[in-house]
């Protein structure tokens, strides 16, 4: 090693002051067009062009799990792409390959899911190959057979991560019978499905009134919504359009639910509880208090139980959006030992943003990042599609952008305070706890109540 | 419309070192304000001593806990604070650091990386609570979940013999308790100079200004010894090597079998063809694998296949792995699968690629790359990588066009050269419920 050039001294260096940061602008909107088509398809078509893609999200809300059968509609969000009469599933895949393209498909309780991207100068071979899909699965008897037996293979997979169990036994306990208390189906509910049963669903409820496409990249704005009209234009439905998702019943605060996983090394804790709507007054200042107690690295929950205590890995909370009904979730994963110690201080930091002021030094880092984050979460082609697909069914579009950043730095201590009261105050929030419960369920029960599942 | 159907290439990116040896790389991209810095040194996994297993990965989290200037939990509160995102992760060849930021915040971000470099701050305090929650991040991530490790630090010791290549880059807890502060300065001191790392920005910047910013920072860092890059190279195996896991959080099984492959950093003309042959065998419903192993024969539910072990064909060195991996139904045998699988490639190695099949993959292969370097963050590393393992950043911008010249013979002889060569075939039994 040669010898370092700068004399240090007993007291060491003089501190290098920091740099000062600039606050740029907030980022302009991008340019944009929307549309409506005769068939209530809503079409939103915004120019990013820093990579020669496209990206496409469609939002069918009325295949929505809500007023549909989760079994059958999960058989057909999986097998959605395995056919049309003019293509193989094979052939449909290698056609999308050849546009630089794919897609992908999903269904939840507010709606169907189809996303892909392609090289942009394909755009409209591939709302071509989108509007076959369309208007023309065919649902091969022996591809949905197919299908049927690996997603039960791939449920009793899924069910076996611990987060997937920890998270069921949240929505159970925070919806009851509502559609946002189940996710997945049961591996009977997709075994019972048959082809014709996922072909009739198709031809009730995959239709374009209520739905929403979105397409971001290097595209002419205008000219992408007349490509639009031009391809999907024929795509269109019958009958009466489906009800809507209905609100949620508010839950009761129930005793924390224990669910034993024998010999487990860790408990996996969820919390949960309603939080705002986007469009609610109170959303920024309840997204701000969410990131003060858990939503980034710099939260008091991340400083506390993981850079305090070393209890756990990545400790975060986060708020989820639904059409009806939005979501607050805090997650752990802690060593069996430290569970009820952890619970201690979850419910500390819970405690205490709900009933003390958040210092302006502490909100002004947070505001920072949420309009920083925003920034770098829609600098990209497909963040930005994600989110405005996330947006525009829920009447949401480019102007949030816009407005989201401006609330963010108008919300004040104080409206931040009674956010976070009826965001996190731990008395309103429900707990689960997946572990080993011969181990953690005594320690537990003397910090909260607790019922074993 | 604005698009053309040229190849596209990204513009070249300014490079420069400074007189410490630290290689400073500049992609300017104006369409939005936001930046993205990256540094990587050229220290991963395979490098740590054994005895030590998982201090490479250990010490990246020392990285975030304070310098003379930034006190602990510090570094992530300026960072997010002036609205940026960060993160690092640890590899086989380098351990990266890196921030998006909007443009206003560069000027932070090179100053925070600039006192890490100079004068990270190791503590017992620090250390010990790293060590706890190291072990938590191989809790959630390994023990506690079904598939934990699968096949990434599985496959390793089935495939390789040498401790550098077949260890568990997480390490055990053992040597994690075992790690101290002195291993810590030591590791910093041999690794962590300004010669052994390369800073990449992306995004919304000036060059000039950029540099001088980069001198400014890094620029009085004294120059220090970079240790002699160790090769790794070993034999591949001759023959088939097995290795069995039984997983009891697992509710089915799944199989894993490596191959070698050429020396990544050789011709580009001998590595490319393996990774397309990836894209042929498990790309999509249309792939060879998918259509033979899940669609027809319905022996798997799930399959991938692709350069690389942990990370992919591209930001490693050599020796590296081809992968097939499927997760396939309780009632089908590995044989089965194996049996399908040595078809498949000897039909790719025998009857070759045809054109159309080769340019629809080479097609998405050019797509699928273009939009990882749609984030500011995802082209600093990229060409970060690039620089540090290969000197040429602008490779970034080329692969998209080396995809489209290689023949279909030569996708045909890569299948025609794991056939021939050895394995490693790692069997994951379920052991759990459901």
């Amino acid at each position: 090693m040669s010898a370092p050039a700068r004399t240090d001294t007993a007291t060491g260096p003089p501190p290098r002051p920091l740099p000062a940061v600039t606050q740029g602008p907030l980022a302009r909107l991008p340019p944009s067009a929307q549309d409506g088509l005769a068939t209530g398809l809503s079409v939103l078509a915004v120019r990013r062009p820093a990579v020669p893609l496209v990206e496409v999200r469609l939002r069918v809300p009325a295949a929505g799990t809500a007023s549909v059968p989760l079994g059958p509609a999960t058989l057909l969000a999986e097998t959605l792409l395995t056919g049309t009469a003019r293509r193989s599933q094979v052939e449909l895949a290698a056609d999308l390959q050849a546009l630089g393209g794919a897609l992908g498909t999903s269904v939840d309780a507010d709606r169907l899911s189809i996303g892909g991207s392609a090289l942009a100068e394909h755009l409209g071979e591939l709302l071509d190959l989108v509007a076959e899909i369309l208007t023309g699965a065919s649902y091969p008897e022996r591809e949905v057979t197919g299908e049927r037996t690996r997603l039960a293979d791939r449920l009793a997979v899924a069910r076996s991560q611990p987060g997937r169990r920890a998270r069921e036994a949240l929505l159970g306990r925070l919806y009851g019978a509502h559609p946002y208390a189940r996710e997945l189906p049961e591996v009977d509910e997709v075994t019972d499905a048959t082809a014709e049963q996922v072909r009739a669903l198709h031809a009730d409820r995959v239709r374009p009134d209520g739905a929403v496409l979105v397409l971001v990249g290097d595209l002419d704005p205008d000219a992408a919504l007349q490509t639009v009209s031009e391809r999907l234009g024929g795509w269109a439905g019958t009958g009466v359009a489906p009800p809507g998702v209905p609100a949620p019943l508010p839950s009761p605060a129930l005793p924390a639910l224990v669910v034993d996983r024998p010999g487990s090394v860790q408990t996996t804790i969820r919390l949960g509880g309603p939080a705002p709507q986007r469009w609610d007054p109170g959303y920024a200042a309840a997204k701000l208090a969410n990131l003060v107690f858990g939503g980034y690295f710099s939260s008091r929950l991340v400083a506390n139980i993981r850079e305090r205590r070393g209890y756990t890995y990545s400790p975060r909370s986060a708020i989820d959006h639904g059409a009806a009904a939005s979501l607050l979730t805090v997650a752990a994963d802690v060593r069996t030992e430290v569970t009820a110690p952890a619970m201690v201080e979850i419910g500390y930091e819970l405690g205490l943003i709900a009933t003390l002021p958040v210092p302006a030094e502490e909100l002004d880092a947070a505001r920072r990042y949420a309009v920083g984050a925003l920034a770098l979460s829609t600098a990209t082609q497909a963040g930005l599609a994600s989110t405005l697909a996330a947006l525009a069914p829920v009447g949401l579009g480019l102007p949030f952008l816009a407005e989201h950043p401006r609330d963010l730095l108008a919300a004040t201590i104080e409206e931040v305070a009674v956010a976070a009261r009826g965001l996190l105050a731990p008395a309103g929030l429900s707990a689960v706890l997946l572990g080993d419960a011969s181990a953690v369920a005594g320690d537990v029960a003397a910090v909260t109540p607790v019922e074993l599942a | 419309m604005p698009t053309s159907s040229q190849p596209v290439t990204l513009p070249d990116p300014v490079r420069t070192t400074l007189a410490n040896g630290l290689r400073v790389v500049l992609a300017p991209d104006r369409s939005a304000p936001v930046v993205g810095v990256a540094v990587h040194y050229d220290i991963g996994i395979r490098s740590e001593p054994e005895g030590r297993a998982g201090f490479a990965h250990l010490f990246e989290h020392l990285m975030f806990q304070g310098s003379a200037n930034v006190a602990k939990t510090q570094h992530f509160t300026l960072i997010q604070g002036a609205g940026g995102t960060l993160n690092g992760s640890t590899h086989l060849d380098y351990t990266d650091y890196y921030e998006a930021l909007p443009s206003g915040a560069l000027e932070l971000a090179l100053y925070l990386e600039a006192d890490r470099m100079r004068s990270l701050r190791l503590t017992e305090e620090n250390l010990a609570n790293q060590v706890e929650v190291v072990s938590e991040e191989i809790r959630v991530n390994v023990e506690n979940r079904p598939y934990g490790g699968f096949p990434w630090i599985l496959l390793p010791p089935v495939l390789f013999t040498t401790f550098p290549n077949a260890h568990n880059g997480y390490g055990d807890f053992a040597d994690l308790q075992a790690a101290t502060v002195a291993d810590a300065e030591d590791f910093f001191a041999r690794y962590y100079a300004p010669g052994n790392a390369v800073l990449t920005v992306a995004g919304d910047l000036d060059p000039d200004t950029t540099i001088a910013a980069a001198e400014r920072h890094f620029g009085e860092l004294p120059a220090r010894d970079v240790p002699p890059r160790p090769s790794f190279a070993e034999p591949p195996p001759d023959g088939e090597r097995h290795g069995l896991r039984v997983d009891p959080l697992a509710p089915r099984p799944a199989v894993a079998v490596g191959y070698r492959v050429p020396d990544p950093l050789g011709p580009l003309a001998d590595y490319v063809p393996y990774v397309l042959l990836g894209e042929v065998l498990a790309d999509g419903d249309a792939s060879r694998l998918e259509q033979r192993l899940v669609q027809r024969d319905r022996l798997a539910t799930d399959v991938s296949a692709g350069v690389g072990i942990m990370g992919g064909a591209f930001d490693v060195r050599d020796p590296t792995g081809f992968v097939v991996e499927a997760r396939h139904p309780a009632d089908v045998g590995v044989d089965d699968l194996l049996v399908a699988l040595d078809a498949e490639l000897d039909r790719v190695a025998t009857d070759g690629v045809e054109a159309a099949e080769l340019a629809r993959v080479t097609a998405r292969f050019a797509a699928r790359e273009l939009r990882a370097t749609d984030s500011v963050i995802g082209r600093a590393r990229s060409l970060t990588i690039f620089e540090q393992q290969r000197g040429r950043p602008e490779l970034l911008g080329e692969l998209a066009g080396l995809a489209r010249e290689v023949p279909g013979d030569a996708v045909a002889a890569a299948a025609a050269a794991l056939r021939a060569g050895g394995r490693g075939i790692l069997e994951l039994r379920a052991g759990g419920a459901g």
